[in-house]
């Protein structure tokens, strides 16, 4: 079995890596190159961790082979943040909004978020529903995931200055904040 | 959860990827979208010597109105499918079915025509193939054929592809004039395996009055299932079901609403007779034929209002 010379240009930056036909791209991301920000669950499409976005479609990086992706571009979680490290609004409305806990599904929920809010910046309640519903989350109970889309329609929007969704009103939490949740 | 060892291939042309393909013969797989071929090669469960991706072909990634219908090709994803406002005009059934394929991520990565390869019958597109009467196209160098649904799905995850055979598109028959369709399911969560589902067609006169009605059941056997049943509501007039059918329906047809209902009721029952569901630890046989039987009437009922709201539009 020949190895396959594949190119990605992963968040921007052109990435080469010798592999066998039978790599997958979430093993390809995290082993060949080293970006572990894309997390592996179940391998085989249930999970939704893996998500990355592909052309920026987002899709299953475990459900696709690295050779087929050979000469598309990828964005993983580590290229979602501005290139000064600003978090996107969607992280900062994860963050905000408490919408992770052990972090493990996260990638995939921001992948798919992104995606969502650009193809449909004010989504409904069922198309949130609907376009969350391949990812798995085992810790919050959803509630402050879908706060989160919100949140993050909001700061897009421009109406990022009032405090998450349904919260009293105040200065906005950045990331560095949440450690004090319980405080 | 890794796949097997195989050499992967990745043509540039059909041509070159039928011969790849006749080469690797019962060793070969076709790749296109992979949503349900890689999870069968990370669990092991298919160990094929040689892979051939289609995914550089983007000749077939085509959606066509045909004379009659829609042409698929074999790397058309179901994301662009439900989008594409022909196929949905041509035949609403599509769109109303994709929308309950998994989710709206694996929809953008799977194909149209890797699912009817794939012949799941848990599948709703396999079930929208054989309830329009729809083919698929199989090529192999020298050689074109189109294949019946009927005769396509030969078992579970079984088709009629032969090795050596690339599916390289599917035809779905465009809805008649006075036509409904209508496609429920049950699952416990949205985008999971449904627990059982029944896609409809129903068809009208411009009396108002049915002239044929079929259904199709998913997770109800080892390939898709249809179920004829006209002869349960022939003639009668779906007077109830909506505003534009009930102004032009007055006086039509002798029978009353209340034999209509009872006509859909045992329609229902005929389809659900026909099912063979089996035990497995996400519901009982006896509960799956149960769902198909109220989906069926749902089904059915909503595909009539629907040919009916065509009739009123066409007066």
């Amino acid at each position: 079995m020949t190895n396959i010379a594949v190119t990605l240009t992963v968040n921007g930056v052109v990435r080469r890596a010798e592999v066998p036909g039978r790599r997958l791209l979430s093993d390809c991301l995290r082993h060949d190159l080293g970006l572990t920000g894309t997390h592996v669950g179940c391998e085989h499409g249930v999970c939704g961790c893996c998500t990355v976005l592909l052309d920026g479609e987002p899709v299953r990086s475990c459900l696709t082979l690295a050779a087929t992706a050979d000469g598309h571009e990828i964005t993983t979680v580590e290229g979602l943040a501005g290139p000064d490290g600003e978090p996107s609004p969607v992280q900062r409305a994860f963050a905000e909004c408490h919408g992770l806990q052990c972090g493990f599904c996260t990638p995939g929920f921001l992948c798919t978020v992104t995606a969502l809010l650009r193809d449909n910046p004010a989504p409904s309640e069922e198309e949130v529903l609907e376009g969350l519903s391949g990812n798995l989350c085992r810790c919050t109970g959803y509630q402050n995931i879908v706060r989160s889309v919100r949140r993050a329609a909001e700061l897009i929007a421009g109406k990022g200055d009032g405090g998450p969704a349904g919260w009293p009103s105040g200065p906005v939490r950045t990331s560095g904040d949440t450690g004090a949740e319980g405080a | 959860m890794k796949p097997p060892p195989f050499e992967y291939h990745a043509p540039r042309s059909v041509a070159e990827a039928m011969e790849v393909l006749a080469a690797a013969g019962p060793e070969g797989k076709v790749l296109a979208g992979g949503q349900s071929l890689i999870p069968l090669l990370n669990m092991r469960l298919v160990a094929p010597g040689h892979l051939v991706d289609v995914n550089r072909l983007t000749e077939l990634d085509t959606v066509e109105a045909e004379p009659g219908g829609v042409r698929v090709g074999a790397l058309a994803r179901h994301a662009r499918v439900e989008r594409s406002a022909g196929a949905a005009a041509a035949q609403p059934l599509l769109r109303q079915a994709l929308r309950l394929v998994a989710h709206p991520v694996i929809r953008n990565r799977g194909t149209v025509v890797g699912s009817l390869v794939h012949a799941d019958p848990a599948a709703e597109l396999p079930a929208v193939l054989a309830l329009l009467g729809g083919s698929v196209r199989l090529a192999r160098p020298g050689a074109v054929r189109d294949v019946p649904a009927a005769g396509f799905f030969t078992g579970p995850l079984e088709s009629a592809a032969e090795p050596g055979e690339l599916a390289v598109s599917a035809f779905f028959p465009a809805l008649g004039p006075r036509c409904g369709t209508a496609f429920h399911e049950v699952a416990r969560r949205h985008g999971d395996y449904a627990l059982a589902g029944v896609a409809a067609l129903v068809s009208l006169d411009d009396g108002l009055r049915v002239t044929a009605a079929r259904a199709v059941c998913v997770s109800a056997g080892p390939v898709p299932v249809v179920v004829d049943v006209t002869g349960h509501v022939a003639g009668t007039s779906p007077a109830v079901v909506s505003g534009a059918a009930v102004s032009g329906a007055a006086g039509t047809g002798t029978s009353g609403a209340g034999a209509f209902a009872d006509g859909w009721a045992a329609a229902a029952r005929a389809v659900a007779g026909r099912v063979e569901p089996e035990d497995d630890i996400h519901a009982s046989a006896a509960y799956r034929r149960h769902l198909t039987c109220v989906l069926a009437e749902r089904a059915l009922r909503e595909a009539a209002a629907s040919a009916a709201d065509d009739v009123g539009t066409r007066r």
